[in-house]
């Protein structure tokens, strides 16, 4: 990596980059937490199933934090994310159940064999969570990118938007049938991460189809961020737009498909989210956006833009529901600890990393100086 | 010479023409509608007081939380350049904190509404003053700053309740909540013209508001100037604080009881787009403050519009959604460039309005 790299004459270590730097704080913390809990509270820490049940549960939250880490490197925001979600998990279930007419009539008009129809509609769901997820961030892009308007607006409207619409789809909770969401739940078993219960047997690892989509999905974006000319230009239009501009880098371009990708995402991520639950609720995935934004901000992206890395919003969702995982395990048993510890650590997480930008800014400023200063001598 | 002078109102002002148009356009809907959506009549309560009733009415009470919140929420936007998400949370603190500071002595009187109402201004001026130092000591973005209250303040409420939802009934709080016997306005519209008036005044006689704009401007050259940037942004969020305050304990008094999950739920978000509705921008820097108040208003009018049209209280968001979009779509830079165009290209085939252009 670049914190080891010299330079071509081998005399000075390259100074690290801002995302560098948040991003090695980040895995620094979460590794320290986890090694922590595993010393102290040892029980359920000790075996690698909680480190899978954490990804099972939050596969979701994983890909919707990496659209939206994409959405705030432009230096925009995305808080219909969650919204979008909740609507895909509860068209694809009603899907599965058979509810939604117009696509009973297409399966009916395709003439299929009779035991091809529920997969059939497996199919379906899949493709309307990816046309929903597009729809929305293809209106909230064009809004953004080329109307001009703020962002949160825009992206607020979004998600009173496929919040409402999920209530006029169904008031009642939706339940996916049993013998689909067996299907949909088959799990991944990794028997040599397994560990032994009581009686002494092996039971594997288990992981779910979603977490292996969601690290994909982070791998993929890693690579776009890093390799990829939208990538780079995201990162570019995110750090100073006018700059950017000048450079020749289309900035509506690059805003609107970081808007579009992050809606795309939050699709697939409500796909993945009604695989783990199978139900389709108008509460789903409440105040994920804003989980995503604690995770983005604690995996070291900043708002202002310019600043953030993938993988540290990777570890920024592990860090987040461990703190969940460790208050629940260390007996803190009222409702109310989780929400507080969790606002703690943020806390933290959020202070750290201002005091470390600021001793970096400083002391830039003060190596400057002294170039300066020796400059005029 | 009259037309010279509006016209150069509506150029002084032409942040206000959003919200303005919203309104007015909710208000034509409505009359083509119904129209006798806005009469206002007196009857007796339950109490046998006469007071006013009717949906314009509703309309104006029912904005009242959601106008406090919007006035500081103006202000901390137009310093930092950033919104606080935090507000509802403070809020049910705030709640929690007077029901609390009631519940603790005896018989509920004047003197214990007073200081309860004093102890939770002072509660959430505090957590007010935290999340203010942390945007202007530690400069970290206030949406991110007051994050970790958004997510942690409910719960704390839950905690200073103690895990009830505990009730307070006194003919005091009912004063609050809804009516003062003998007055036959709703209490909290009268606290709204209160809180405005209070604002007001201090932007008349202290030159606050002209040092938060200098600071939402440039922050630099305004600390260059001798004004402290640091504590205008403090200020702006402790302000909000007292704001907070003052609706959590509107927003209990309707109710007689706190309950931390449903206290002023999303008013966050409402408050936030108030503040933009009203022609300000979110970028800071310049404000008008009646803009928001306004906005709050016009948000209010369309969710009892919406009522009024039996459109149920779940789906409500979609249409509002499709309003909002509509309305800043027109508002938004690039259309309203491409109006201006329009109207010019209009004025120029118009042979007198040319001729006076030329000259």
């Amino acid at each position: 990596m670049k914190l080891f790299s010299k330079r071509a004459d081998g005399t000075r270590r390259e100074p690290m980059t801002d995302t560098q730097l948040l991003l090695t704080i980040t895995i620094c913390i979460f590794v320290v937490m986890y090694g922590l809990a595993i010393l102290i509270l040892g029980g359920g820490f000790r075996k690698p199933q909680m480190l899978f049940d954490i990804l099972n549960d939050n596969a979701f939250l994983i890909i919707i934090s990496c659209g939206l880490t994409l959405v705030m490197i432009t230096g925009s925001i995305d808080i219909s994310v969650g919204g979008v979600t909740a609507l895909v998990a509860m068209v694809g279930v009603m899907i599965l159940n058979g509810n939604i007419l117009w696509i009973e009539k297409l399966l009916g008009s395709l003439h299929l064999q009779p035991e091809t129809i529920p997969t059939m509609r497996i199919v379906f769901a899949l493709l309307m969570a990816l046309l929903v997820g597009l729809a929305f961030g293809a209106v909230q892009g064009f809004l953004i990118a080329h109307l001009q308007i703020q962002p949160f607006i825009v992206t607020l409207a979004g998600m009173f938007f496929a919040r409402g619409m999920i209530t006029i789809l169904s008031v009642q909770p939706q339940k996916a049938p049993q013998a689909l969401m067996d299907i949909l739940q088959k799990r991944i078993d990794i028997p040599w991460l397994g560990s032994l219960n009581k009686r002494g047997e092996l039971i594997p690892a288990r992981m779910e189809i979603g977490v292996v989509a969601a690290l994909v999905i982070v791998i993929l974006i890693f690579l776009l961020l890093r390799k990829h000319r939208l990538g780079r230009s995201m990162y570019a239009v995110g750090g100073n737009q006018q700059s950017a501009l000048m450079l020749g880098v289309n900035v509506r371009r690059t805003r609107f498909m970081a808007h579009l990708l992050c809606g795309l995402l939050s699709g697939i991520a409500g796909f993945v989210f009604m695989m783990h639950t199978g139900a389709g609720n108008a509460t789903n995935a409440t105040a994920a956006e804003m989980n995503a934004i604690a995770s983005s901000i604690i995996g070291g992206t900043l708002l202002t833009g310019g600043v953030g890395s993938v993988i540290g919003t990777f570890f920024g969702v592990l860090t987040l529901n461990t703190i969940k995982s460790i208050v629940i395990t260390s007996g803190l048993s009222e409702p109310w600890w989780q929400s507080i510890t969790t606002g703690a650590m943020l806390c933290l997480f959020i202070l750290l990393q201002s005091l470390v930008l600021m001793r970096k800014k400083q002391s830039k400023g003060k190596k400057k100086r002294q170039k300066r200063g020796k400059g005029t001598a | 010479m009259k037309t010279k002078k509006t016209s150069r109102f509506f150029a002084n002002n032409s942040a206000l023409l959003i919200p303005l148009i919203a309104i007015l356009l909710l208000v034509i809907f409505n009359l083509f509608r119904d129209p006798g959506f806005f009469s206002v009549s007196i009857a007796a309560n339950n109490n046998g007081d006469p007071v006013l009733q009717g949906n314009l009415i509703s309309i104006l009470n029912g904005a009242s939380e959601l106008a406090i919140l919007s006035m500081g929420m103006t202000l901390v936007t137009a310093a930092s350049g950033g919104q606080d998400i935090s507000v509802g949370a403070l809020a049910a603190i705030a709640g929690s904190v007077f029901v609390k500071v009631l519940k603790g002595g005896g018989a509920i009187t004047g003197s214990t509404v007073l200081l309860a109402v004093l102890a939770c201004c002072a509660v959430a001026m505090l957590f007010g003053a935290f999340n203010g130092s942390l945007v202007a000591f530690f400069r970290i973005q206030p949406m991110i700053a007051t994050l970790i209250l958004f997510t942690c303040g409910r719960s704390i409420a839950y905690w200073i309740n103690g895990g009830a939802t505990p009730t307070v009934t006194s003919g005091i709080i009912d004063g609050i909540g809804s009516f003062i016997p003998g007055i036959p306005i709703p209490t909290p519209i009268l606290i709204v013209i209160f809180m405005g008036i209070l604002f007001a005044l201090l932007f008349r006689f202290t030159t606050l508001g002209l040092y938060i704009q200098a600071v939402g401007i440039n922050q630099g050259a305004a600390r260059l100037n001798g004004i402290n940037a640091v504590g205008m942004k403090l200020l702006a969020f402790v302000l909000l604080g007292v704001c907070c305050a003052v609706a959590g304990v509107i927003g209990v008094s309707r109710l007689s009881l706190i309950n931390h999950e449903t206290l002023l739920i999303n008013i966050e978000m409402d408050a936030i787009l108030a503040v933009a509705i009203g022609g300000n921008s979110l970028g800071g820097g310049k404000f008008k403050l009646i803009g928001s108040i306004l906005g709050a208003y016009a948000i209010q009018a369309l969710t009892t519009t919406l009522y009024a049209m039996k459109v149920s209280s779940t789906d409500v968001k979609a249409y509002k959604a499709v309003v909002i979009i509509i309305l800043v779509v027109l508002g938004s830079p690039v259309v309203k460039e491409a109006m201006d165009r329009l109207w010019k290209k209009l004025r120029t085939s118009h042979p007198k309005d040319a001729g006076k252009e030329a000259a």
